[in-house]
């Protein structure tokens, strides 16, 4: 019952990843009606602004090590540290919620780049050229986070507040230890889900966005210029995709193919949720989140040996087959 | 002259909705007989279930005897119902010629024929009536344009030669001559009058009246999925439960 | 209007045409850098790939992300056979080709229940869940991470039977070694098969099967009331592009027998979706010169490094020079994927037509808007 439970715990975090992404792809294809195949390199990049802004924060001198005394060692010291000392340490342990403030804006001015360079330009243009310009996109945008950070893993970590374990046993009377930061992690998608719910449902733009989805014709003839609205969609997508990716760092060290990696999950998770619905997207990925975790227990495995590597691809199959729709999705949006 | 087309007793309903309310209607076999009625009445519906695009919930749709409940569109074509949208529907991508030959080969081949050998362009039969159709529409001197490129006007009479040569037994039309002008629809009119003279069973939807009455021999009138009369031409003019029917009660 | 030129006569031309081309690259690649029987057993296997899945996409319209697994199927069953029955690769081939054709047939029968995007996801989920099962369940038959080898304890039962002697004999065609005329033999095998698949893809295109497929990518509600079941067609048109795919997967193990997972990843489907959309979609001869210039710039391009780059540049002064080469290094080398996804986005965007209809545009302003391609 406690590694059942813990499973569950375990498939928050990334069942949160998995929403967070395909709520972005489902605002995206609901409302401007692309399937966007770059989705996941944005995932990348957030993490990689998380790279980036560690990397600026701690360039380093090298200074003389005077612990060791039999050679003349250097080791790398922050600039941060030298001049502010405890404060320097401190605002480099804090560097991937620092560079949370610095991703927004980045993350928003991508996604607004994108939007108004390239996605435009196909909202007319058939499903399959949307999936191919965005695939070639994705492609590029990988490819340059590669020149400049190489291929390998690049290991984040989480401030010292929250890289510790929780132990959660004493709300519920078992004995149960946590990571702290893959529950931070848990509560921030959530955060973000309400956000953008809020956002929809409570402000007129919002509104505008909601109806969009539901009949774009009828918001055009009504004379709201949606296309303007399109770049803040698209912007406020971007925004999720890369702030999720971001916080994902300490949990999985980025690198230039995390993007792809996603990509295909997130819209199997789309799919199962029900294309067109927010609330279905959002439940979907958590729900294949925490069955792809519970799918590892070393139990269900020697039952179904390697269910855990294909529990997500079955599913999605059965319910493509036999509810198309979807979980949730709006009746008639791309039916045969 | 034999019923080619009987519906008895058809309901349908979306959700909560009653399209179709024990809708009865008889095509006799070689005549045109026109469905009238006001927007929302079900005519579409009705010929959606005609072709399979729909099923109804209870009910018969018999096609010469046959019941036509359940069988898949393409079946219902290759047994001899053909049907002419709203809206041109042909191959835009594909020259004339090749829009011809897609109905040509589903008429002598049947619903499906693994042929991955014989070319296209040297099937001589299938050529020769290519030729007499298209010609038969004045369309034969543009056979290797692309489908897409062509006006309105042709583009409907390049879905009418693809129904025409399959032969049909019953040509369902559904407002043939939707958002046409004047000219467009005389000229319309006149290929239609041509078509029937030659004995094909026409079905049309219409709510062009001068259309209708210069072609109907029978005219059924829909209004909230109920016919609410049926007869000749001048029998339907005065009626005044189709004057009731079009100008006053509630639109649906 | 200008009658149609594709004619029988037409055809014909374009067959003889490739076929010389193919025969003779040997000698045309050399100033290419690119006569070498491994590349050019690439091409044609990869040619091929890309000719078979061009039926499914350019013709009948649906995008498949998941045709890697058939190379990945037809692979393993061609090894199989190596480390069970023989080492010619005749009858490996034969079965890996079949078994690739069961597979299609049974995974299109399943994706094809739905169309659009949704058809695409199916086939992605489906890909991605034999590349699963490939590396990590079915390892007693893959061998998962590893991939299938061959080993001196297989059986290889027929050629014991007529004592072939020890060790791991090579893979041969009756006798003849793949490996034979300095390894051009393996590629003239492979370029039989390419030039028989083309001939093939032809037939398949001009026939009224291909009228159909292309009335199914233009307007597939029509057929339907024209009278045209679309299912079985739809389904034909997906197992002969799998049936192509197992046929490259055979060739790859025949030329090199080994069979690893990583040829079923999605991304690997991703390359021949860039190969057929680069060369020209629909076209006939369009993919598989997709096809040859991805692997060309695969392996020639991704050779470069910056070394030669600042040779090249060496006639500029020093400074200009090794900036050049700094900032051309990013698009070769390991950068050329880089240029890859730069050049297919263009594609997509200026000339959806690939590189056919790049060839056509120049066509027409050479020689007047009166002349038609005679490719479909």
């Amino acid at each position: 019952m406690d590694a059942i439970f813990l499973q569950i715990l375990n498939g928050l975090d990334k069942g949160g990843a998995y929403a967070l992404i395909a709520l972005g792809l489902t605002l995206i294809f609901g409302t401007l009606g692309v399937v966007n195949f770059a989705h996941g390199a944005l995932f990348m990049l957030g993490a990689f602004c998380a790279v980036t802004v560690n990397k600026a924060i701690t360039l380093s001198a090298k200074v003389r090590d005077e612990s060791v005394t039999f050679f003349e060692a250097y080791k790398d010291v922050p600039y941060l540290e030298m001049w502010l000392g405890e404060t320097g340490s401190l605002i480099i342990d804090w560097s991937i919620p620092i560079s949370l403030v610095v991703a927004i804006p980045v993350m928003l001015g991508v996604g607004l780049t994108m939007e108004r360079g390239l996605i435009r330009h196909f909202y007319k243009r058939p499903h399959a050229d949307q999936i191919l310009v965005t695939f070639g996109l994705a492609i590029v945008l990988q490819e340059i986070v590669k020149a400049f950070y190489g291929a390998n893993p690049i290991p984040q970590t989480a401030p010292d507040l929250f890289s510790g374990t929780l132990n959660l046993g004493g709300l519920i009377g078992m004995d149960l230890t946590y990571p702290t930061w893959r529950l931070v992690y848990f509560i921030f998608s959530m955060g973000i889900i309400a956000a953008v719910f809020s956002f929809l449902q409570f402000t007129t733009f919002g509104m505008v966005v909601r109806a969009g989805m539901a009949d774009r014709e009828t918001v055009q003839l009504l004379g709201i210029n949606i296309t303007k609205r399109f770049s803040i969609v698209f912007g406020l997508a971007a925004v999720v995709s890369g702030l999720a990716g971001l916080m994902y760092t300490p949990i999985l060290p980025p690198d230039y193919h995390m993007g792809m990696d996603f990509l295909v999950l997130s819209f199997v998770v789309v799919v199962v949720g029900g294309m067109g619905s927010l609330p279905g997207a959002v439940a979907a990925g958590f729900l294949l989140g925490i069955l792809q975790s519970l799918a590892s227990m070393t139990e269900v495995k020697s039952i179904f040996p390697g269910i855990d590597q294909i529990i997500i691809y079955l599913i999605a199959m059965i319910v493509l087959l036999v509810r198309p729709r979807g979980l949730m999705g709006r009746k008639g949006v791309m039916e045969d | 002259m034999s019923n080619i087309l009987e519906i008895s007793g058809v309901n349908l309903s979306f959700g909560g909705l009653k399209a179709l309310d024990d809708v009865n209607l008889t095509v006799k076999a070689g005549t045109v007989h026109a469905i009238i009625g006001p927007n929302g009445a079900g005519k579409s519906t009705l010929l959606n279930g005609i072709i399979g695009k729909l099923a109804i919930d209870s009910g018969s749709i018999d096609f010469n005897g046959k019941s036509m409940l359940g069988v898949q569109p393409h079946e219902i074509n290759q047994l001899g119902i053909s049907r002419v949208f709203q809206t041109p529907e042909i191959y835009g991508d594909l020259t004339l010629l090749e829009n011809m030959m897609i109905p040509l080969l589903a008429h002598r081949d049947g619903a499906f024929r693994l042929n991955l050998w014989s070319r296209g362009d040297q099937q001589r039969d299938i050529l020769e009536k290519a030729q007499h159709f298209l010609d038969d529409m004045n369309l034969w001197t543009k056979r290797d344009v692309s489908a897409g490129s062509l006006s309105r006007g042709d583009k409907r009479r390049l879905e009418l030669a693809m129904c025409l040569s399959q032969e049909p037994k019953l040509l369902l039309l559904d407002e043939p001559t939707a958002g046409m002008a004047r000219a467009d629809t005389n000229n319309t009119i006149d290929l239609l009058k041509t078509i029937a003279g030659r004995g094909i069973t026409m079905a049309i939807i219409e709510h062009d009246m001068h259309v209708v009455f210069s072609l109907a021999e029978r005219i059924s009138v829909l209004a909230q999925g109920h016919v609410i009369v049926e007869g000749l031409p001048d029998e339907i003019k005065g009626d005044p439960r189709v004057k009731e029917a079009y100008l006053g009660g509630a639109e649906v | 209007m200008a009658k149609s030129t594709i004619t029988p006569r037409s055809d014909l031309t374009l067959f003889l045409g490739f076929t010389a081309v193919v025969l003779l690259m040997p000698l045309w690649l050399q100033p290419f850098g690119a006569a070498y029987p491994d590349l050019m057993q690439k091409f044609a296997i990869f040619g091929l790939f890309a000719i078979g899945f061009n039926i499914l996409f350019g013709q009948t319209g649906y995008l498949s992300f998941g045709h890697a697994a058939f190379i990945g199927v037809g692979s393993y069953a061609t090894v199989w056979v190596f480390k069970l029955m023989t080492m010619n690769v005749i009858p490996a081939m034969i079965f890996g080709v079949l078994v690739s054709g069961v597979f299609a047939l049974v995974i299109g029968f399943v994706c094809l229940r739905r169309t659009g995007i949704y058809f695409s996801i199916l086939t992605l989920a489906l890909a991605q869940m034999s590349y699963n099962l490939a590396y990590s369940v079915l390892t007693p038959i893959t061998n998962g991470e590893t991939g299938l080898q061959l080993t001196t304890k297989d059986p290889r039962l027929l050629d014991t039977a007529m004592e072939v002697g020890s060790g791991i004999p090579p893979t041969n065609v009756f006798g003849i070694e793949m490996s034979a005329w300095d390894g051009l033999f393996g590629f003239y095998f492979c370029a039989v098969f390419l030039i028989l698949g083309f001939y093939i893809s032809i037939r398949i295109t001009r026939s009224s099967f291909g009228s159909m497929l292309r009335g199914i990518k233009t307007n597939q509600t029509r057929m339907m009331y024209t009278g045209l079941n679309t299912k079985p067609y739809k389904l034909a048109a997906f197992v002969i592009s799998g049936m192509y795919a197992g046929l490259a997967g055979s060739l790859m193990a025949a030329v090199d027998p080994l069979a690893g997972a990583e040829r079923m990843q999605w991304t690997a489907s991703g390359e021949v979706v860039l190969m057929t959309i680069l060369g020209g979609i629909g076209t006939l001869v369009g993919p598989v010169i997709g096809a040859a210039v991805i692997k060309y710039a695969e392996n020639i391009f991704s050779a470069i490094d910056k070394s030669v780059l600042v040779d090249l540049f060496s006639f500029m002064p020093d400074a200009i020079g090794s900036g050049l080469a700094a900032v051309t290094s990013l698009f070769v080398g390991k950068g050329w994927h880089l240029t890859l996804g730069i050049l297919f986005m263009l594609v997509v965007i200026y000339l959806p037509g690939g590189i056919m209809e790049g060839i056509d545009r120049i066509k027409r302003r050479l020689v007047g808007k009166d002349h038609a391609s005679n490719d479909a």
